[in-house]
């Protein structure tokens, strides 16, 4: 910090980056924009929650029979998590539309949020999967043992405790989404950081970026505060429980 | 007497330890048998294969007439008739009381949720535990844990239960009261098979005793014969070491 403000170049950078003036006429517009984040992430998070949670449980039906459904959910996660979000964005957002299939929107928008859900279900799926494998085998051996089929103990039983488990690394991936909107700005729809790149354009001022970056934080800091918060509660009924 | 579960030959092993080698066992209704043993001599196995958790490599194993282990058997309508009760307990952490011994009524028996909670609270009030019906486990202690285990078993009106080491787990003080659960299901007429280290229990509820050794049952009788007499050296030295450790 002290080294930032005692720079040579200081006096600039606070005229380009931190204008009072700027970031105040600026503002209203990039918060408006942010609501199309806001939309971008609360729709891609529906269907991320559900489809990861189907892979997750495709990868965990056991037997030979399900070996096809288990390779097949283990390559698409390996496929999306391997593939740099802002790429696939490109491909989808350029490519797809050129398809020109019938019934599909052309919009950036719908492939903004198809992109997005492709990548973050494969993070969502590992995520859900790691917490299906902390339920003790027992728990499954117990609802099968009353009759319950394996979808029923699935649904009753190991699931709910899982996602119960997994509510904080679920929320980590929710703030990597709301940032992650962000890239769609690159095919097009104008969300909140392409509405800054406009203000700097327009203002020669770089202060706009900064505005961005606020609105960003008053969403995510509290997020990852009550995140924590959900950590430190499950340790400390663990440690109560122990 | 009507015969309620047969085993006939029943091998099982788990990679290349055999665990079961070749176990035949009758079992009349309303019959309490208890199974002896040393830890590992498959009293667990034999049970967890009754219910169907472990499929059998050989053998057939028999259950009121109809073969459970025959090929195309709907094991879910199976393990609805047959009960069994874990040494853990495994009660479903995240459902209270009531929600757990309704969750199989509901879902396997497709009772409605009214006949099923009125059903699950009799039970509950028959056990003395109509004031936990909304409580979570880990709120109870370990012999209220295990009433609930075995009430959550009855919910389902099994008509064989399968109890393995239910008291092992609890504190001294806590064993008293799941045995007289099962002490008044004896007394009702609950057809019974009971894996255990309670030797005196054994010795009081057993109709018949088996002592399992190395996978296989080398001898049973009568509790006061098999306690009082035993043939085998194997039954007889594991009776004395259990009378030296102060256990009967």
């Amino acid at each position: 910090m002290l080294i930032v403000v005692s720079s040579p170049g200081w006096p600039e950078v606070r005229e380009s980056f931190f204008y009072g003036p700027e970031f105040r006429e600026s503002l209203p517009d990039i918060a408006s924009a942010f609501t199309r984040n806001v939309r971008l992430f609360l729709i891609a998070e529906v269907f991320i929650l559900v489809f990861g949670l189907l892979l997750a449980i495709l990868r965990s039906l056991p037997g030979p029979v399900f070996f096809p459904l288990r390779l097949l959910s283990a390559a698409y996660t390996d496929v999306f998590r391997g593939i740099p979000t802002i790429l696939l964005i490109f491909l989808l957002g350029f490519g797809a539309p050129a398809l020109d299939l019938q019934g599909v929107p052309n919009s950036p928008f719908f492939w903004g949020v198809v992109t997005l859900v492709l990548v973050y279900s494969a993070y969502v799926a590992e995520v859900y999967r790691a917490g299906i494998e902390s339920v003790h085998p027992s728990q499954e051996a117990a609802a099968r043992s009353l009759g319950l089929n394996r979808a029923q103990a699935l649904r009753y039983v190991v699931v709910p405790q899982a996602v119960r488990r997994v509510v904080p690394p679920l929320l980590n991936d929710f703030i990597g989404l709301q940032k992650d909107t962000a890239l769609v700005a690159l095919i097009g729809p104008v969300e909140a950081f392409r509405q800054s790149q406009i203000e700097v354009a327009g203002a020669f001022n770089y202060t706009p970026y900064v505005a961005t970056a606020a609105i960003f934080l008053a969403l995510t800091i509290p997020m990852t505060r009550f995140t924590d918060w959900l950590i430190a509660r499950n340790r400390r009924r663990e440690l109560a429980r122990a | 007497m009507k015969q309620a579960l047969r085993l006939e030959n029943v091998h099982k092993s788990f990679g290349r330890v055999e665990v079961l080698r070749g176990i035949d066992l009758d079992v009349a209704e309303h019959e309490v048998v208890c199974l002896i043993g040393a830890s590992g001599s498959g009293k667990s196995t034999l049970l967890r294969c009754v219910n169907l958790i472990e499929p059998i490599d050989e053998g057939r194993i028999v259950v009121a007439g109809e073969e459970i282990t025959a090929r195309g058997v709907d094991v879910n309508r199976v393990r609805r008739r047959i009960g069994i009760v874990f040494q853990a307990f495994n009660l479903f952490p995240h459902m209270s009381v009531l929600a757990n011994v309704t969750l199989a009524p509901r879902k396997a028996l497709r009772l409605p949720r009214a006949r099923a909670e009125e059903e699950a609270d009799a039970l509950l009030a028959r056990f003395g535990l109509a004031d936990k019906r909304d409580e979570y486990p880990d709120r109870l202690s370990g012999g209220q844990q295990q009433r609930v285990a075995i009430v959550r078993a009855l919910a389902m009106r099994p008509a064989l239960l399968l109890l393995d080491e239910v008291t092992s787990a609890l504190d001294p003080e806590l064993v008293g009261e799941v045995l007289n659960v099962i002490r008044e299901l004896a007394a009702e007429g609950m057809t019974m098979v009971i894996a255990t280290h309670e030797m005196t229990f054994a010795r009081e509820i057993a109709d018949r005793v088996c002592f399992l050794d190395a996978g296989v049952i080398l001898e049973q009788g009568p509790p006061q014969e098999l306690f009082a007499s035993p043939r085998e050296p194997r039954t007889r030295q594991f009776l004395q070491r259990i009378i030296d450790a102060g256990r009967l």
